[in-house]
């Protein structure tokens, strides 16, 4: 059977929102907090939000996320490639 | 100061026979150490070359002397290779992924190909051993494979099956090596093996390296006589057999002598290297005890890492029993007189302070009383040797002292020290205190700092440690005092406040109205920060009366509005405020308590409203001293009326004796219902449920109620004339349900939250009947502990409460690991200037501390800004 690709991860409620940046975005990102790519957190390739928003290695993901102590939080991931195993 | 560097990588690789030959200065043949003389032997264990640690000989290899000699390696020519055991499980899956003939990987490339995916992922995926099939066909070379056996701790054979018959064919280390040695290059990086830095046929070791003598040094016993080393006994062993080995093989000694030998040399090589492996028993001392070898000294508690490396001794460290001092203020701890002596702090001399320096000196290093000024343990020269000061020589040393000299100064009253318990949890279990000397051989501390140390008095334990600069000093006085800790981190609220008797003192005094004689308010208060007595609330008969809110408020800052509802509240539907009969409504008016009664909800630990609204708006010196005058007026209050419990206060009337024994005749005689019902097949099963469970649930309600009347029913007789009942209210100590228990009904015992069924074949214990569902045979206590309970009943206690103690026991250490793995991996994280949590690296963590940049120990219980406290302090009325 063929799989069904009418389910989004993204619209399910305790998926939070993923954005690709922009390169400007992603200048911006670092000069803010001083880092390079290097600095930020990751996120694998193939993760089910990742690959549903196309992001492909290399790119720099925000996500915004409902937070039990500020409302709303920011996050930002470099997204890399899962090593094996 | 050099910058910090980032580790690019790191390589681990094996040492190669050649890596050891090149590292040793010397071949060790013989398996002495000293001759007659006490003199090393030339290639013996001890010899010179190795290094020094002798004093007055000098090393062969570097000319130091012991001390400065870092020594060096040596190496054994071993007579035939042996397994290193620390690689037995590598050794067993390269026998096995290999092929018997060629050593060939035992996969075609298209395999290869096949399992490690396309060629730009070819480094990141390894061949493992689950990729080959068993006792397959070469695909290089067609030879077929046999299973290789491995029995623990180093023999590997080959198996094969030969006329319906398994036979066994043991491969010898030097056939291993011989496999190994043909492995490829290219099939090893396949397998995530780096040939360059380690090739599998040196984990066969066929040179052994000899340590360095400054790592197992002998010591001379008292008697003279030489003790060496754990390792040199084992090394010694090594040698001698090594020998035998050698000759036996030069003679041409038969088959069976060499391979016991050879398995006689592998058993002490594998000790020598680690003595605790499965399958082999230890090598043992003379006496019988187990030797310490390589890798005993590394692992564990103990070990290298755990004992020496993260973990350390140190000095000015003192550690004794703690006892309670109420009398004390919350940030001082109490210390003997023999610790202050022996404990010192460094001062430096300077033309300002000569002269009191040179009388510390003068009083020498025996201080005789707790208020005789202190003196001196050591003077300190400014070429840096050291004198200590004795009776005799304290004043030659006085007359040398000038400026540039460093005195050792005794501990005195209100120097900073660091107060600490193990187990250290949080930031609070290491607090600076201020110390007072007292008379005694405890550590004293104010009863209300054992919260944030998890402390008691049952036989605890504390240590104590000297900050020995300025700068240490400064640093603990700002941010580990104790007035900077009472808020905790762990909640926003105090974790320091009125324990026990504080809170029963406070409650007695402050519960409904009293009136106090100008006498008596004085003595309430002569131990507090108030000087002055306000004007009296009323005159009787020409005696000036203050109220006992009156007197309690004098500890209370001008300025402080409050409305809130006592731990004693009773949560009633509609709330009656200030006619409130259990006087449970607290309002407080610019600093004045007008009504509601003092209790743990106020002041007590972990709770402490008023404690934590002082903080907040007086800051930690107020909070502080807010702590120490209402534990010490709720000490006097305590006392003025006198607390104390006996067997007689949890006696019952007649009438409720009466009662509780029909409750619990009832309950009996409902549960008998029930099963009946259950019995006869008529019980409606709730959802969800089978027919026993429903019965179960029913019983256990009907019982738990049965042993709540009972308690209201002791309640009702027992008022707040008991004590017990006041520990309960204030929230002091203990619960209406521990009361209930003593002079009630204990109820229902339970395992795993259920009834007590294990024991016998369908009954709990032989004195019931065979499948007796009723609520005695299952371990429903009728009686209380005043009236003690029958044999049966103390059995199923007995049952209860092991679980408890187990439960405790399993929790403490699970959860011990749990935070040891979690502090492990978070020690290094820190809050950058930018708000961002952050590693060492500069990685990212957080973005924003706690994604709101909230200090916890700031924020309110959990919130970053307290509204509603804003809001009534305002408007000075509940909202």
């Amino acid at each position: 059977m063929e799989m069904s690709t009418t389910f989004d991860v993204l619209q399910h409620v305790m998926v939070p929102d993923h954005k690709i940046m922009s390169e400007e975005e992603v200048s911006d990102l670092f000069s803010t907090y001083q880092i390079t790519h290097e600095q930020l957190p990751k996120i694998y390739h193939d993760d089910p939000a990742v690959k549903t928003i196309e992001a492909t290695i290399g790119d720099v993901i925000k996500i915004v996320r409902v937070s039990q102590t500020a409302g709303r939080a920011e996050s930002y991931r470099l997204v890399v490639r899962r090593p094996k195993k | 100061m050099t910058s910090p560097k980032r580790i690019g990588k790191i390589e681990f690789g094996l040492l190669s026979p050649k890596d050891i030959r090149k590292m040793s200065v010397r071949k060790i043949i013989w398996a002495d150490t000293y001759d007659d003389d006490g003199f090393p032997y030339p290639q013996g264990l001890m010899d010179l070359n190795l290094g020094v640690i002798d004093p007055g000989l000098r090393c062969k290899t570097c000319d130091n002397r012991a001390g400065d000699c870092p020594g060096h390696f040596g190496h054994i020519e071993l007579a035939k290779p042996v397994i290193h055991v620390g690689y037995t499980r590598l050794i067993r899956k390269l026998l096995r992924v290999t092929c018997r003939g060629c050593s060939r990987l035992l996969l075609s490339p298209e395999e290869i190909k096949k399992i490690l995916g396309p060629a730009d992922e070819f480094s990141e995926d390894l061949i493992t051993e689950k990729d080959i099939k068993k006792e397959r066909v070469c695909p290089h070379c067609g030879e077929q494979q046999l299973k290789i056996n491995f029995e623990k701790p180093t023999t590997f054979s080959e198996v094969w099956t030969e006329e319906g018959k398994k036979t066994e064919h043991k491969l010898t280390p030097a056939d291993i090596r011989a496999r190994l040695e043909k492995i490829p290059d290219e099939d090893l990086r396949l397998l995530g093996i780096n040939p360059v830095v380690a090739r599998p046929e040196w984990t066969i070791l066929t040179v052994l390296p000899v340590p360095p003598v400054t790592m197992r040094p002998s010591i001379i016993l008292e008697n003279g006589q030489r003790s060496e080393d754990d390792l040199t006994h084992k090394l010694v062993d090594i040698i001698r057999i090594n020998q035998r080995f050698k000759e036996n093989q030069d003679a041409g000694a038969p088959q069976l002598i060499i391979e016991d030998l050879w398995e006689l040399l592998q058993y002490h090589v594998t000790t020598y290297l680690d003595n605790e492996v499965a399958g082999c028993p230890p090598a043992r001392h003379r006496s019988g005890r187990p030797l310490k070898t390589l890798s005993q000294r590394l692992k564990g508690k103990d070990g290298r890492f755990r004992g020496s490396l993260s973990g350390k001794r140190v000095n000015f460290s003192a550690r004794t029993v703690i006892s309670p001092d109420p009398n004390l203020s919350i940030s001082e701890v109490g210390i003997p007189l023999a610790v202050a002596n022996e404990m010192s702090v460094p001062v430096q001399v300077t033309p300002f302070n000569i002269e009191e320096v040179r009388q510390m000196v003068l009083n020498g290093p025996e201080r005789p009383t707790i208020n005789a000024p202190c003196g001196a343990n050591y003077a300190i020269r400014p070429d840096r040797r050291r004198l200590r000061l004795t009776d005799i020589n304290k004043e030659t040393v006085a007359e040398m002292l000038e400026p540039g000299w460093m005195v050792d100064r005794q501990l005195r009253n209100n120097d900073i020290v660091l107060f600490n318990r193990q187990p250290s949890l949080h930031r609070m279990s290491i607090m600076a205190h201020r110390i007072v000397i007292m008379d005694g051989k405890t550590f004293r501390l104010n009863p209300a700092v054992c919260p944030p140390y998890n402390a008691d008095f049952d036989g605890d334990e504390m240590n104590l440690h000297v900050p020995q600069t300025e700068e240490a000093r400064a640093e603990a006085y700002i941010l580990a005092s104790v007035q900077e800790n009472i808020l905790s981190p762990r909640f926003g609220g105090p974790i320091i406040g009125g324990i026990h008797d504080h809170i029963s003192g406070i409650f007695l005094l402050t519960h409904g109205k009293r009136w106090f004689t100008k006498s008596e308010s004085i003595a309430l208060l002569k131990h507090c920060t108030p000087s002055h007595l306000p004007d009296p609330e009323k005159v009787e008969m020409g005696v000036p009366m203050w109220s006992n809110k009156q007197v309690f408020s004098m500890i209370l800052p001008d300025g402080l509005n409050m409305v809130y509802k006592a731990s004693s509240c009773a949560n009633c539907e509609v709330c009656k405020k200030e006619l409130c009969e259990r006087d449970a409504y607290v309002k407080i008016f610019d600093g004045q308590l007008i009504c509601g009664t003092i209790d743990k909800k106020s002041i007590g630990a972990f709770d402490g409203a008023i404690l934590n609204r002082i903080i907040r708006q007086y800051g930690m010196a107020k909070g502080r001293q807010f702590i120490d005058d209402v534990t010490k007026l709720s000490i006097r209050g305590i006392m003025h009326d006198g607390f104390s419990f006996g067997i007689d206060d949890e006696d019952l009337t007649r009438t409720e004796y009466g009662q509780i024994d029909e409750v619990l005749d009832t309950a009996d005689s409902d549960v008998e219902r029930r099963i009946k019902i259950y019995q006869e097949g008529q019980l409606e099963p709730m959802p969800g449920r089978t027919l026993d469970e429903t019965l179960e649930m029913q019983i256990m309600q009907v019982l738990g109620k049965a042993r709540d009347r009972t308690g209201e029913i002791a309640g009702r007789h027992l008022g707040l004339s008991n004590s017990a009942v006041v520990m309960a209210v204030s929230g002091a100590r203990g619960s209406m349900l521990n009361l209930t228990q003593m002079a009630g009904c204990l109820g229902q015992q339970s395992v795993r939250g259920e009834r007590i069924v294990r024991g016998y074949d369908e009954r709990t214990l032989p004195h019931f009947k065979k499948g007796d569902r009723g609520a005695d045979a299952h371990g429903f206590i009728k009686n209380s502990y005043k009236s003690g309970l029958t044999p049966t009943e103390f059995f199923f206690h007995a049952i209860g409460g092991r679980e408890g103690l187990v439960d405790t026991a399993v929790r403490t250490s699970q959860s011990g690991y749990l935070q040891r793995r979690m502090i492990n991996a978070l020690q290094d994280l820190k809050v950058a200037y930018d708000g961002s949590v952050r590693t060492t690296g500069g990685r990212i963590i957080q973005f924003t501390y706690g994604e709101d940049g909230t200090d916890p120990a700031r924020s309110a219980f959990g919130d970053p800004v307290d509204v509603k406290g804003i809001v009534e302090n305002v408007l000075k009325e509940e909202v």
